[in-house]
């Protein structure tokens, strides 16, 4: 009994349907041809349960099991696709004739099948589902409920999910690449609501990765979760209304670096610079932030949900330079834009599942530290906004406008924090947000495993991360319009 | 039962299905559960994509899946699976046992009440399946890019045309002897493009989407209203920052009348997580907005016969003459208030506000300087409280006519105060979705620009 991916992949997604690696190459050659430059055979086998308590009790449960092959052939700059939830023999066949037809005509190919070497692995090939018995999978909720009331008496409401998948994928490319992965992920997550005469807000936080449920009864990690959702919440009571207009903005760490992931993340993907229609199009080596950003995409970190060992095309992932010293660097890419631009792939070719197309997409994407103190970042500023915590994001990546919404938030006043105020969406223009960063923490901290970031209708796990920054200038969305 | 017209073989599939939801019913009796729900879908579909004139991807779709819920007395659990074979079946069945085994007991949990589920069912006209083959299908993609792509010379590059073709087939029943099933299409065309001028480059799209492919726009008419979209965009300026009345127009709008059903969804209400708490008859909008659901339009997009768990829909009223009449309301979350379901499991069903007698133009023209909005950007909007913040792009007007385009702005309010003086619905009707309402006029809101 090995424990290698590749042969786990081939235990949970051939045997029990009787096929064999030879099946899955009798299925490439139906995809080859004149005309077809790559070709890959993408199975995916999901477990996923989830498990719900609100009212002090556990009422809810899930489980779900997902699994098939998705089909893929490209002729240039051409992709025929389809998938069938039936992995069998005559279902990937048929699949492979659809997909192989965006080129006309055919010819006879041979290949042969090589194990590439593979990276070391970044997550144990473990099954989250089955690390913790079920009885204590609802104590570990229910002990979180508890210590969320006792906290405060404005505890109104508690809600706490645990959730964790176990995905098994194998790839067989035309080139001959066949590589497995195992790839666990657990999410914990608390949400309260507070009360205090009439007035009602909520508060939330929680986290997680590629590891499974053991994960959270390690140290007081579990508590700190509902220790924090709590004090957010609490903290919103006080809150006031926030300014409206530009001011000076400092970022928290951690989880704010969303600001990147919106400003200049999804700008930097492959396909849209391939196509011309990002804002960063065009722009390797021209400044588009302070001397003081240094920011990666960085897929090979340990254990992180936005890690992959390697991507869905199996191409193994990679720690991306985006942006150096202020620079443009380079893009995150897929195979097919890759290829396009002429450039080598970062194992960024990611899809949400078996019956989606890959495409690039990021993984854990942040900034590298600085030279300065969080604390005199503060002092610096004297009127602005400090946002400590954020919701999510959204960014038009051919106009640059990107937004992101605080969820915590006080004002600076003569470099001190004074009063939390309501959080307010911030608005920007990604491709010069970036050059008014000045001042950047020595305190790099990655988000706590949260990130889920969707595009084009696909939805995939992330990271982001930053140190404390400041940044000259951005437009805060608040209701109070300054004198 | 089903007099939803049909070919043979979708008769068969149904037959198929209604078998499979049957003997999992059986299977979930066997296994110990004292109710169930179970629900199977088939779909399949074209997708493809052009780009500059030629085909960019070719998906064909086909997925199938079985979601179920047992009940052990109080007892929940829910399982799902995309194979529907014996076996599987099995398991996902044991699944859910085993959950509901380990969850706690829930006073409210349980199938619906068995008077209010669905006894007649309405041909709503939803199945118009389209044969279209894969070389056809890019030939209308092409042709719509080509529309939008050559109607100016500023339209500098293109994202693509999209035309999708899906239909589906949905089976659902219960342990109280439910047990319907139907199907259903849905077509649609979109394109983006992208316009530039003095450097500052700019996107925009349109689509039409219909269950019959005969009641979708033409694709020139797609292309040339995505083009004409995009160049409007150019030369776009930021705002400073100010207070002023706004206009969302028409298909923005309809997430206005979204946050309001969130605010009354039995969910947000039992949690104590709504800015409408304990709202029901009173003025949550002006006297003269009404709005109403109608389940049974034929052919329209949120058209169903029942809701999500069986339950009868009813065309109803939500708000009349500005007050608030009725809740959206589950099974489970309308026990939990103390009432009956409303027959909104999984949402309203073509959620319709009445319009005013004027047009967009209309509008502008009361509003006379203020701000349209024709783009939202992010979240930033609280259920629980009604603040709302979100990254806009629109139109800065004057006197009643649009001035230029503005971006990089926000606009933020409480959603309370913003339904409750709401000025004005245009005639001007979006629709495109299960939301159908024309641009809405504002009162003051909070622009924050540079």
């Amino acid at each position: 009994m090995t424990s290698e991916p590749i042969a786990i992949a081939q235990q949970t997604l051939l045997e029990p349907v009787g096929l064999a690696t030879g099946d899955l190459e009798r299925v490439m050659h139906q995809l080859l041809g004149a005309g077809i430059d790559t070709a890959d055979i993408y199975l995916q086998a999901t477990r996923y349960e989830s498990w719900g308590l609100e009212d002090g009790i556990v009422k809810e449960g899930t489980h779900s099991i997902d699994q098939g092959a998705g089909i893929r052939a490209v002729a240039g700059e051409k992709t025929g696709f389809a998938y069938s939830d039936d992995i069998t023999t005559p279902a990937l066949l048929e699949a492979a004739k659809s997909a192989r037809s965006i080129a006309r005509r055919g010819d006879e190919g041979t290949r042969e099948l090589a194990q590439a070497s593979r990276p070391p692995s970044l997550y144990l090939p473990i099954d989250p589902l089955k690390s913790l018995p079920e009885e204590d999978k609802i104590a570990l909720l229910k002990r979180l409920d508890q210590e969320c009331r006792a906290q405060d008496p404005r505890v109104e409401q508690v809600f706490v999910s645990l959730s964790g998948s176990h995905e098994v994928v194998m790839v067989m490319g035309q080139d001959g690449a066949f590589h497995g992965d195992v790839r666990p992920l657990v999410r914990l997550n608390v949400s309260v609501i507070v009360e205090d005469g009439g007035r009602r807000e909520q508060g939330s936080f929680g986290g997680g990765g590629r590891t499974d449920y053991q994960y959270f009864l390690e140290g007081d990690r579990a508590s700190e979760y509902a220790r924090e959702a709590v004090r957010q919440a609490l903290v919103n009571l006080e809150a006031d209304e926030a300014p409206a207009g530009s001011m000076t903005v400092v970022l928290g760490s951690g989880w704010p670096g969303i600001l990147l992931h919106e400003a200049i993340g999804h700008g930097l993907e492959g396909d849209f610079n391939r196509k011309g229609t990002s804002a960063f199009s065009g722009r390797i080596g021209e400044k588009v932030a302070s001397p003081l950003c240094t920011v990666v995409d960085d897929g090979t970190l340990s254990g992180r949900r936005g890690s992959l060992t390697i991507d869905d095309e199996g191409t193994p992932t990679a720690c991306t330079t985006l942006i150096e010293n202020g620079i443009l660097k380079g893009y995150m890419q897929d195979k097919l834009n890759a290829r396009l631009m002429g450039v080598a792939p970062t194992g960024n070719g990611r899809r949400e599942s078996y019956q989606h197309l890959p495409m690039p997409r990021m993984t854990n994407t942040y900034m590298l530290a600085g030279p300065h103190d969080p604390e005199e970042i503060i002092r610096s500023v004297g009127k602005g906004l400090y946002a400590k915590n954020f919701g999510g994001g959204q960014v038009d990546i051919t106009s640059g406008k990107f937004v992101f919404s605080a969820s915590e938030a006080y004002l600076i006043e003569d470099g001190k924090l004074t009063r939390p105020v309501k959080g307010a969406t911030l608005i920007g223009n990604g491709p010069d947000v970036l050059t008014r960063v000045s001042m950047v923490g020595n305190d790099l901290q990655l988000d706590s495993g949260v990130g889920t970031c969707g595009k084009d209708g696909q939805s995939v796990p992330v990271g982001v991360g930053q140190p404390t920054l400041k940044v000259d200038g951005l437009t805060v969305g608040g209701t109070r319009v300054q004198g | 039962m089903a007099s939803n017209p049909t070919s043979s073989t979708e008769q068969l599939q149904l037959d198929h299905l209604k078998q499979l939801v049957a003997d999992c019913i059986e299977e979930t009796r066997a296994q110990g559960a004292t109710g169930t729900e179970v629900g199977v879908s088939m779909e399949s579909g074209l997708s493809v994509t052009a780009r500059l004139g030629e085909v960019e991807t070719i998906e064909h779709h086909r997925s199938r899946g079985l979601g179920l819920t047992v009940y052990i007395g109080q007892r929940k659990g829910s399982a799902s699976t995309s194979d529907l074979s014996p076996a599987a079946m099995r398991e996902t069945v044991a699944a859910a046992i085993r959950i509901a085994r380990h969850a706690a007991e829930d006073p409210c949990a349980g199938l619906p009440d068995a008077t209010l589920l669905a006894t007649e069912f309405p041909d709503l006209d939803l199945y118009h399946p389209w044969a279209i083959e894969p070389e056809a299908a890019i030939d209308l993609a092409v042709s719509c890019e080509n529309a939008a792509r050559h109607h100016h010379p500023d339209i500098s590059n293109s994202e693509g045309a999209s035309l999708n073709t899906f239909e589906g087939l949905r089976v659902m029943g219960n342990s109280l002897g439910f047990l319907h099933g139907y199907a259903s299409t849905r077509h649609s065309l979109s394109v983006s493009v992208i316009g530039e001028r003095d450097q500052q480059m700019q996107r925009d799209d349109w689509w039409t989407v219909a269950r019959d492919a005969c009641d979708l726009q033409p694709p020139e008419e797609v292309g040339r209203i995505a083009a004409e979209r995009t160049l409007r965009r150019l030369g776009a300026r930021s705002l400073s920052t100010r207070q002023c009345p706004v206009i969302f127009a028409a298909d923005v709008a309809a997430s206005l009348l979204g946050h309001f059903i969130g605010a009354i969804r039995g969910g947000n209400l039992y949690r104590k997580s709504s800015f409408l708490l304990d709202q029901l008859g009173q003025p949550v909008f002006p006297n003269f907005v009404q709005i109403h659901e109608q389940p049974h339009l034929k052919k329209a997009l949120g058209s169903v016969p029942y809701d999500a768990e069986g339950v009868r829909t009813l065309p109803r009223a939500l708000v009349r003459d500005g007050i608030l009449e009725s809740y959206v309301l589950s099974t489970y979350s309308a026990r939990k208030l103390g009432m009956t379901s409303t027959g909104n499991a999984g949402g309203v069903h073509n959620l319709t506000i009445n319009s005013g007698s004027l047009d967009l133009n209309g509008l502008l023209q009361k509003m006379g300087t203020g701000l349209l909005v024709t783009e939202l950007m992010g979240q930033g909007v609280n259920l629980v409280t009604g603040d709302y913040s979100r990254g806009a792009a629109g139109f800065w007007v004057e006197n009643g006519t649009v001035q230029y385009p503005v971006e990089e702005f926000t606009i933020a309010g409480n959603l309370r105060d913003m339904l409750r003086n709401l000025v004005a619905v245009g005639n001007d009707v979006d629709l495109r979705g299960n939301t159908r309402t024309g641009s809405i006029m504002l009162d003051q809101l909070t622009i924050a620009g540079n």
